[in-house]
Parts: C-alpha cells; structure tokens; sequence
C-alpha cells in the first residue's frame, strides 16, 4: 500500500494524574495488514497504549496517526466516526448482560445505521465465524468464559474494520481456548485485517510468530 | 430515511422498556408531574373564570351621576348638553325604567320583581376622555355642581382594584409556571440519572463502540418528552376533575344570586400548549441529565 504505516506512534509519553507515567517515549510503526503482539509484564503499558490508539485516552506528549487521523488531536465529535473502523476486544469483554448474544453483536450496525435483514444476515455470518450461531439467543451470562470472549470478538468484527486491537483476549483462557482464538485472529489476518494484540504469553507468540514489540515499565524494550 | 426511522423506533422502544422497567416509580413521577402542571393551570382557569364573571365590567373610567327627581326631558336636556363638552368622550343616559330593566337583564330579576316600586333614578354614565384620575375628578365636581344631580360616583377605585388584582393573579400564575416548570425539569432530570446509573455499561460500550452522543441520548429525551407529556396529561385531567368538582356548588352559588354561571375549562389550544410546554420540560431535563453523564464519561 502507501508508504505511510497504518499506525505511527511517536515519541509517545502518558503521564496519569498524580505522576505515574504509563508510557515513556514510544516509537513505533504498524502496517497495514500486520499482525503485531505487544507483550510485557503486567502494568508495562500494553492496555495504555492499545487505548491510546483507540482514542480512548490522549497521550500527554508525541503523537499518533492512525489512518493519517492525529488520533490524539481528534475532536469529540470525531471520536464515534472513527471508532467504528476500529473492532475493540476487551480483556473483560464488555458485554451487556441484559441482551441478548445476538443483539449484543448487532449493537454495532445498530449505531451505524445497519438494520432489518441486512444486519441480522452480518450478525449471524459473525456469530458464525466464533462458533456461537447456535447461541444467539442466549444470555451472554449463560457462556462460558471463553464463549464470552469469542462474543466480543463477533461484536469487534461484525462491522468488518480494518483493524482489530485485542486487550489480553487470552488472559483467562485454558491453552486449547486460547489456541480457538488465536487460530481465529491469524484467519481474519489473512483477509487482510490489521491486528495488535496484547498478552504476556509467550508460547502463543513463539507459536503465531508476526511483529512483536516489547514493553517494561513504559519503556520500549529493543 | 428507512434507517433513520428505525433508529427512531427503535429509541421509543428503549424508551417503552424503561417505563416498563420501573412501572410504580414512573407512575409516581408522572403524578409529582401532574401536580406540578396543575397548581399553574388550575390558577389560570380559575383567574379566567373569575374575570369572565366579572364580565360586563369594562376597565374604564367612568362618572356616574344619579339625578334628583326630575321629569326624564329635563335630565336628557343636562345629557345632552354634557355631550358637548369638549373633555367628555360619551353621554349614556339611563332612564327609571331602562335602569331596571338592566337590572332584570343581569340576571338579578327576583330582585327587581321584589321591589314595591322602581326606586332607580334617571343616571348619566360620562365617560371623560381622558382617563386620569384629575380629569375624573374634574369632572365630577362640574357635575355635582348641577342642582338637579343628586350623587356622583367616580367608580374608579374598585375597577382598578379588580384590575391590580387580577393582574396579581396573572402573576402568581407566570411566576408558578416558571417555579414549577423548572421543578418539572428537574424531576425528569433526577429520574433519568437514574435510568443513567442503571446502563452505565451500556453507555460505555456504546461510546467505546462508535456510538454518538446523540445516538446515547436519544432515548433518554424520548423517555423524558413521553413522561412530561402524561405528566402534562395527569396535570389536565387533575385540573378537569377539580372543575367538575366545583361546577355544582358553583352553579348553586350563582343560583343563590338568581343567575347562571357555567364554569370554563381549558380550551383546546391552552390544553395543546399545556402539553407541549409539559413534554418540552421533560425533554429539556433528560438532555441535561445525559448531557452531564456524557462529558463526566470522557
């Protein structure tokens, strides 16, 4: 594609309220179409960084350009437009327990104006894909741990983004769940979707291989 | 055009399961409404009763003088001699016997029936051109000092009584649709932060998913506009109930004077209005209750 990275961070600092600095002097560039793991221990800055790309938090100083958008000088009334290209796995899901597995997947088309046959068709071809089509009426309660973690996935790609951020998607997940998800990510991978997935395990990313960047403390590990 | 009328039903949808959610809290909400929209409306119905039976009073300065006893050519002389005048607008003249008919007219007959003999005498009603209090009083002692005039009355004070009185009354009624139209915000307000800390999740994930901040709100002023409008519904029907509860003591009060008197209620434009300004109210609470969750969300 362009000569311009999907993502480019650099020299990214976040300080929180009160001096703890989550991020120091981050550089870092993302293809289009990678597959990138960003590993450390835990409280190395893997969440604050995946949330700074998404625009969920700002960073004190540097910048970041996702999509040749300054994601960090993004007006508010931006933000909604260009989260919708961007599918979010959370490390504690986020589902909404008060509806259904199908309406929790459907809530993204919702919010883009998709409706009537033609989101319920996207939303089954999604469950499909995490092998929960013969749940879609159940409550997300009612699944197990990894059932729910392959829910939020449905909902992160239900709106076909070009890009995914994961946060810990395997975090409390037995080896062979987690193997389900990853073997997951490598196929949406090979269509085409940019992926940047935090975990702190190792074997799974000497298994999958791809672009890995490592964090301690904040700081980036070369 | 189809998705946005989806969205907009689907909005009324969340906002039916909302009333559904919590059906014994909306329905007091909606009586604590009901009565904040009655008390104004109920002042205003009664103040346009009130000034309706106070009808036939013109707010006008008037000077009435009643004639001794002279013979009816006489006194239309003296009125018509008035009406020359340069600081008198009009001259009416009435006579003994157009005096009781007047009187009978008005709903006052048994009265007029009782009395043994017409005791009215002929009166000038002058109507100066001016309307000061001066000129009034100029007036009248010009009058006065015909030798045929037996009294003059310069019935200024009680209309401007009853004037400054309703006008009080028009104020109290401004000054409780402001109180309690901001009371009714308010009420809207409280009950939607509620709604609003029982989804925050959902709130959250619909931000953190692209969702806009009209998107989130929408079916919170939904629920809002639809609670103010039954609110605005109860209020009306409150101020309804109270005036058929009134409407027979009322006529038996105006039958007591020999007189009939309907009682008023709202018409349908002031209802309309009522509803609207009811609904608005609601509306206008939610979008400051959701507006100040959103921005503490970021």
């Amino acid at each position: 594609m362009s000569a311009q990275p999907l993502i480019e961070i650099s020299e990214v600092t976040k300080r929180y309220p009160g001096g703890h600095e989550a991020l120091s002097n981050i550089s870092l560039g993302i293809e289009q179409g990678e597959m990138v793991f960003l590993t450390g221990h835990s409280g190395a800055g893997k969440s604050t960084l995946l949330k700074l790309i998404a625009a969920i938090e700002r960073p004190t100083s540097g910048h970041i350009i996702v999509n040749g958008q300054n994601v960090g000088r993004m007006k508010r009334p931006a933000l909604p437009f260009f989260r919708r290209n961007i599918g979010l796995i959370f490390q504690d899901h986020k589902l909404l327990y008060d509806r259904s597995v199908f309406d929790n997947v459907l809530m993204p088309l919702h919010i883009q104006g998709v409706i009537g046959n033609d989101a319920a068709r996207r939303v089954r071809a999604a469950l499909d894909k995490v092998g929960l089509l013969n749940k879609e009426r159940a409550r997300p309660i009612t699944l197990s741990g990894g059932e729910q973690q392959r829910l939020c996935i449905a909902r992160a790609i239900v709106s076909r983004p070009a890009l995914v951020l994961a946060d810990e998607p395997t975090a409390n997940l037995d080896d062979a769940y987690a193997r389900d998800i990853m073997d997951m990510f490598r196929a949406f991978n090979e269509v085409g979707v940019t992926l940047v997935i935090s975990t702190h395990d190792q074997d799974l990313i000497n298994r999958y291989g791809g672009h890995k960047v490592t964090l301690a403390y904040g700081k980036q590990v070369v | 055009m189809k998705a946005w009328l989806a969205h907009h039903l689907h909005s009324l949808k969340i906002a039916a399961e909302q009333f559904r959610a919590a059906p014994v809290a909306t329905l007091f909400t909606i009586l604590v409404i009901g009565v904040a929209v009655s008390l104004p409306a109920g002042l205003y119905v009664l103040l346009g009763n009130l000034e309706r039976a106070a009808g036939g009073v013109k707010p006008q300065a008037e000077v009435t003088a009643f004639f001794k006893e002279v013979d009816e050519t006489k006194a239309r002389a003296l009125a018509a001699s008035l009406k020359k005048r340069v600081d008198v607008a009009d001259v009416q003249f009435v006579s003994k016997t157009d005096g009781i008919q007047r009187l009978e007219s008005a709903g006052l007959a048994e009265v007029a029936l009782g009395l043994p003999e017409n005791p009215l005498p002929h009166t000038l009603v002058l109507t100066p051109k001016e309307a000061t209090p001066e000129a009034l009083e100029a007036l009248a002692a010009e009058v006065k000092s015909n030798p045929d005039i037996e009294r003059v009355l310069v019935d200024t004070d009680w209309i401007k009584r009853l004037a400054a009185l309703m006008q009080l009354g028009r104020d109290l009624v401004g000054m409780l649709i402001v109180v309690l139209g901001v009371a009714l915000a308010a009420i809207t307000a409280n009950t939607i932060r509620l709604q609003i800390y029982a989804q925050e999740d959902a709130i959250e994930v619909a931000r953190l998913i692209g969702a806009t901040d009209r998107f989130i709100r929408r079916p919170f002023l939904y629920f809002g506009g639809i609670q103010g409008l039954v609110g605005g519904l109860a209020g009306w029907s409150l101020v309804i109930a109270g005036g058929l509860l009134l409407e027979s003591s009322v006529a038996q009060v105006a039958a007591a004077y020999g007189s009939q008197f309907l009682l008023a209620g709202l018409s349908l434009q002031e209802t309309g209005l009522l509803l609207l300004f009811s609904s608005m109210l609601g509306w206008l609470g939610a979008y400051f209750a959701v507006g100040r969750a959103l921005r503490q969300g970021d």
